[in-house]
């Protein structure tokens, strides 16, 4: 689980930096930006696993398991959060810039205090659903051999032969750690979002 | 002394082995959308007449299928049968959860099309005399349709990628394929790319098309 | 022709309507007029059935609107209503937003349904409109479509439900000479408006919404001119 969050957190900052450039209009990079967050979004998320492990191998580049799901979910992370935040940034009106300046703020205090709080409430609810894809995702993790939760099941339930038992008790915890991961991001949404 | 090599090139012979899986991914995923959207649309219309009681009932059993990693749910539904004294092939299994997961997500956003057009269109459209059906088949419908058509295309999508997940049930779909010819030939950097190749030469025009229809009917 | 007696109806525990008796004759152009929330747009909802009534009958050529056994969608065929916001149908070109119900509920053919929709959009001024989308259109044409499309099923009655509330200006003018037309030609009509005006100068009876109930029934005349009601004199000054 803990692969999911990280790569939650680490596809964030780099979906933002991605966005960013994206949004630069610099042609110059720009088509780095593009490339990534289409390839991440056009292609299964098991592909862009093998890639880190297989594809990598190949050059020589032996990543653990640990560090292949890691790169492999931060990477196709990043391209959807990406492009959540390119919504969210576009969705504020300029109008909403004009007035901030207008009244003598910095630009920088436009950013901080004007847009962003409005992006945030924008891109909070497809944040929520790419951390909840995060965790799903992470059971990918046992076709490379890092063994977090579906691992750990596949291993018991081939030692035991029970696999419908095991991964019935996987299913009913991935099912509640979602509904946990939903229950919480409500609650502090609550909290963050007064107005 | 020369080893006998095991592992031989990349041949040309294999572009058609890959062809052949990516047939059948295809297959799969297009029954699985098929169907699945066909469900999914009746679904949602119930989530959405019932409301509340909808909602505490099929909503909560198709948000199962949503909570759960799709892998998970292909090894259960394949393990099921065999407790029960029957085996089902991997393909039946796969495209069975495939079409419950389509259904859980399209429900999702059909109800949102259904939702998305304004009660006070529907008033208008029974105060012509229009009956229930009638407002949903020639007001709520093409509405709707337009309002959702990109969500819906991307969870088509989606489920085109998903289909490789298929493979852990050892489904020889395009996914398994590369990896048999992986371990065949060494080559993994290559066939990945072919393999990607594919994946993205069939969903990316697909969401390029629905963003643009997207602009246009903003403007509608 | 229209008679509603007695009818109370509840929003939760808000009671809208307090016991409304009305009796509309054939040809008869009724104005309805009020402050906000005084129950009349809801009363307009209640004679087509869009709501229900808690108590009370509305009858409409002898026929109860609430009874169980009732076809409500026969009923709607026979009269129309335009909404405040017109709600036409956006993917449809106004041609076929006026010809689809014809087509779907009265059963007629393609070409005939395109007959009488180019027939009632020439009787509303749309004629040069047929193929266009209503979102290119201005409030006021989009308003005239909707009338068009109302009156395409050819009801006996008419309901309007402050149809020019929402539009600019400058555009209420050609829907209300639209409606002073249908007048002139025989349309029973019930029209909750704030044109008081319009009241004046087209109603055969107006009648004064106050707090759920008709607090003056009569001729322009009387209710608008000179109302003996305290009430009525109130909200007039206040509208003027």
């Amino acid at each position: 689980m803990e692969v999911a969050v990280l790569a939650m957190l680490v596809g964030v900052v780099l979906g933002l930096a991605l966005a960013m450039v994206r949004m630069s209009g610099l042609k110059s990079i720009t088509w780095f930006a593009v490339g990534w967050i289409e390839l991440a979004r056009n292609t299964p998320a098991l592909l862009q696993l093998f890639f880190f492990g297989f594809g990598l191998g190949a050059f020589g580049v032996h990543l653990s398991p640990f560090l292949i799901v890691l790169c492999g979910l931060s990477f196709n992370n990043a391209g959807y959060l990406a492009e959540t935040f390119r919504g969210g940034f576009n969705a504020i009106p300029p109008t909403q810039i004009k007035a901030a300046r207008s009244l003598g703020m910095t630009p920088t205090q436009a950013y901080t205090r004007i847009v962003i709080p409005q992006v945030m409430r924008v891109v909070y609810h497809p944040m929520t659903n790419q951390m909840v894809w995060s965790v799903l995702m992470s059971s990918l993790a046992m076709l490379v051999g890092y063994r977090e939760l579906a691992g750990e099941t596949q291993f018991l339930a081939s030692k035991t032969y029970r696999i419908f038992e095991f991964f019935l008790v996987t299913a009913v915890i991935y099912y509640f750690m979602v509904k946990l991961i939903l229950v919480g991001s409500r609650l502090l949404s609550w909290r963050l979002f007064r107005y | 002394m020369d080893s006998v090599s095991v592992f031989t090139d990349f041949q040309f012979s294999d572009l058609g082995f890959l062809a052949e899986a990516a047939g059948r991914t295809l297959l799969i995923s297009v029954l699985a959308i098929s169907i699945g959207t066909v469900l999914g649309c009746i679904f949602g219309w119930v989530l959405s007449a019932t409301r509340l009681a909808g909602e505490a009932t099929l909503g909560v059993i198709l948000d199962v299928f949503r909570s759960v990693p799709l892998i998970i749910q292909l090894i259960l539904f394949y393990n099921f049968f065999p407790i029960i004294g029957f085996n089902v092939s991997p393909f039946a299994a796969g495209t069975i959860v495939l079409i419950f997961y389509t259904s859980a997500l399209v429900a999702a956003v059909a109800r949102g099309g259904i939702d998305a057009v304004s009660a006070n269109l529907r008033r208008a459209s029974r105060s012509l005399g229009m009956t229930y059906w009638q407002d949903l088949r020639y007001i709520v419908w093409p509405i709707g349709l337009r309002a959702v058509l990109p969500s819906w295309a991307g969870v088509a999508l989606g489920v085109l990628k998903d289909s490789a997940l298929v493979s852990v049930l050892g489904y020889v779909e395009l996914l398994r394929a590369s990896q048999i010819l992986i371990t065949r030939t060494q080559e993994p950097f290559l066939i990945l790319t072919v393999v990607g190749a594919f994946y993205f030469a069939l969903s990316f025009p697909i969401s390029r098309i629905t963003a643009r229809l997207e602009r246009r009917w903003q403007y509608d | 022709m229209i008679e509603i007696e007695s009818v109370r109806k509840s929003f939760g525990k808000l009671e809208v309507l307090k016991g409304i008796d009305l009796a509309v004759d054939k040809g008869e152009v009724i104005s309805i007029i009020g402050a906000s929330g005084s129950g009349k747009s809801t009363m307009l909802y209640c004679i087509n059935a869009l709501e229900p009534v808690d108590s009370g009958r509305i009858v409409v050529d002898g026929v109860d609107v609430h009874a169980r056994d009732t076809d409500v969608n026969k009923l709607r065929r026979n009269i129309g209503m335009v909404f405040q916001q017109w709600n036409s149908f956006p993917h449809l070109t106004t041609l076929e937003n006026v010809a689809l119900a014809p087509r779907i509920v009265l059963g007629k053919s393609r070409e005939e349904s395109r007959e009488i929709a180019r027939k009632q959009l020439e009787h509303v001024g749309l004629a040069d409109k047929f193929d266009v989308y209503p979102s290119r259109m201005s409030g006021g044409q989009q308003q005239r479509l909707a009338i068009a499309r109302a009156l395409a099923m050819e009801p006996s009655y008419m309901l309007f439900d402050e149809v020019t509330s929402a539009l600019d200006p400058e555009l209420v003018g050609e829907v209300l000479d639209t409606l002073r037309l249908l007048s002139e030609e025989g349309m029973t009509m019930l029209v909750v408006t704030h044109e008081i005006g319009f009241a004046r100068d087209v109603s055969d009876r107006v009648a004064y919404f106050h707090e759920g109930v008709i607090e003056e029934l009569g001729p322009p005349a009387q209710v608008i001119e000179n109302s003996t009601s305290e009430q009525t004199r109130k909200f007039l000054a206040n509208v003027r």
